[in-house]
């Protein structure tokens, strides 16, 4: 599978005090395709998925080696613009956290601390992404409404509606259907593939048959270390790894 | 087995007694405040100051321990929260929530709470001293701000803690700084509870004696000038049940019955409030 690389993982190295995380990490993700992180729990993919925008750096004690470069430029460069590296990046985690405050202004929250203002920028905008996380034809007449009075699914909705509303390369998604009923989770899986031929997206799952549903490109981690990453037909079909093999096959999980 | 079930019923039975004295004592202080205060209210009393031989039984009101008790809690109040904003932010949004610092920071707003006012009022008066004040509202009020920061901070403070980290992380995820996160996400799902942190130290602040008998002074005119001495409600008390004079000393109990009404407004206000509130908040 040809394609061209949006993240470049190299040499990465995450410890928790003296528990290690991630070990050596390298590995390419696909631009403008879907890629699963698969591996049991523990195993380190959130770890992985949470440096892509350094929201490591809020986790205690983290402890980080290595490169990651987006656009060619090395997110852990100290000269980096932590906010600019968030933006470019979407994050849906596993249960959907909404902002204390209306579903208009949950979408409008990232534009605003962005610089955008006026009103007349924002109505366009926010009916625009609402309408690309299929949520538009429900909240419409309530925009005003609390976001929290809204359900599970249609909140993580809601989420993935003001992640794309700050504009972003890259969608992570960190188990982001685990928390909702099947229909929403359907709905966002819609979505992700619907949304791939715009933004490149990574999400994490220990849901295998997700992972055949929706990934391009597969990356497979086992205790913190990368034990084979590829194009998803090739991983499920043909793997190479004995270990690969057994999770896949349910031998191991 | 019926050793335990007597060990029940004795603890039950404490339990409910405890909870008792509790609703009793509530009940007691305010049948005693309105039985002994209600029949000098008038509302003489609410709209005047008092006039010439009031505190020998003569005409008047106490409208001027109202007023000045009033600007000063609530000059107290929005001073203090001015000062305790800041700090619980710090705390929860930049500051490590276990960094020594922090807890040192918990550690001296709760060694604070513990001071007693009078230890607050004779440290206001150095203050005051120091400053080249005079008793005055704005000593007042900078004594009481004092007297009611570590009980705003450390009640905005429980708020704030329980607010689910992801939340944060949401709005960081989006790219916003931690001002912006610590203003626009954490203190607007913590209205609630930072409406009722405010009303609790207004509560504290203008029940308090101690700490305002040195830095406030009392006058019976009404509080129109900071650097003038005001009068409060909890020393308009104090002086009218020290007098010998039976119609005075009532007027006192009038005075409390202002006082625990303004405080049961207060509690009221803050619980409708907090509630109103609670419309955006993300459980």
């Amino acid at each position: 599978m040809d394609f061209k690389t949006h993240i470049s993982v190299r040499d990465l190295s995450v410890s928790y005090g003296t528990a290690v995380a991630l070990k050596n990490i390298t590995v390419e993700i696909p631009e403008k395709k879907i890629t699963a992180i698969i591996g049991p729990s523990g195993c380190g993919k959130s770890t992985l998925l949470k440096s892509f925008n350094r929201m490591i750096d809020l986790a205690e004690g983290a402890r980080v080696s290595g490169a990651i470069v987006v656009d060619g430029e090395n997110i852990f460069d100290p000269g980096v613009e932590v906010t600019a590296i968030r933006k470019k990046m979407g994050l849906l985690s596993q249960r959907p956290f909404v902002l204390p405050m209306s579903i208009y202004d949950n979408v409008a929250y990232g534009p605003r601390i962005h610089g955008t203002g006026s009103r007349k920028v924002l109505d366009p905008l926010v009916e625009r992404y609402l309408r690309e996380a299929d949520l538009w034809e429900e909240v419409k007449d309530r925009l005003s409404q609390p976001a929290s009075r809204l359900s599970v699914g249609q909140q993580q909705r809601l989420c993935l509606a003001r992640g794309l509303a700050v504009e972003p390369e890259i969608i992570l998604g960190d188990e982001p259907t685990s928390a909702l009923d099947p229909k929403s989770s359907r709905k966002i899986e819609q979505r992700f593939l619907e949304l791939k031929d715009d933004y490149t997206i990574v999400i994490v799952t220990h849901i295998l048959r997700q992972a055949k549903r929706l990934a391009d490109y597969v990356v497979f981690l086992y205790l913190g270390e990368l034990i084979e990453a590829g194009p998803a037909q090739e991983i499920f079909r043909n793997p190479q790894k004995e270990m690969t093999r057994e999770y896949i096959g349910g031998t191991i999980s | 087995m019926n050793g335990r079930r007597i060990e029940e019923g004795v603890f039950q039975g404490l339990m409910i007694a405890s909870t008792l004295i509790i609703f009793l004592t509530l009940g007691m202080i305010i049948a005693t405040v309105v039985a002994e205060g209600l029949p000098a209210l008038s509302l003489q009393m609410i709209t005047q100051t008092p006039q010439g031989g009031y505190y020998l039984g003569k005409e008047g009101g106490v409208l001027n321990a109202i007023l000045g008790s009033l600007f000063l809690a609530g000059g107290a109040s929005l001073l203090a929260l001015v000062m305790s904003l800041p700090v619980v932010l710090y705390l929860n949004v930049y500051s490590h929530p276990r960094s020594p610092l922090s807890r040192f920071t918990r550690f001296s707003l709760d060694v604070l709470w513990g001071v007693p006012s009078i230890v607050y009022g004779a440290f206001g008066f150095t203050l005051m001293i120091a400053l080249g004040l005079k008793a005055s509202l704005l000593a007042g009020i900078l004594t009481v701000a004092l007297l009611v920061l570590p009980i705003m901070c450390r009640a905005m403070d429980e708020v704030m803690r329980m607010s689910p980290p992801e939340l944060a992380e949401a709005s960081y995820s989006l790219g916003a700084t931690r001002l912006e996160t610590a203003l626009h996400i954490l203190s607007r799902q913590c209205l609630p509870g930072i409406v009722t942190a405010v009303l609790l130290a207004f509560g504290r602040g203008i029940g308090d004696a101690a700490s305002v008998i040195l830095t406030a002074g009392f006058t019976d005119a009404l509080p129109t000038s900071l650097l003038r001495p005001a009068a409060t409600l909890p020393l308009a008390v104090f002086f009218q049940l020290g007098t010998p004079i039976p119609e005075v000393r009532e007027r006192a109990y009038a005075s409390a019955l202002i006082l625990t009404l303004l405080i049961l407004l207060i509690s009221l206000l803050s619980r409708l409030l907090a509630r109103k509130f609670t419309r955006h908040v993300v459980r």
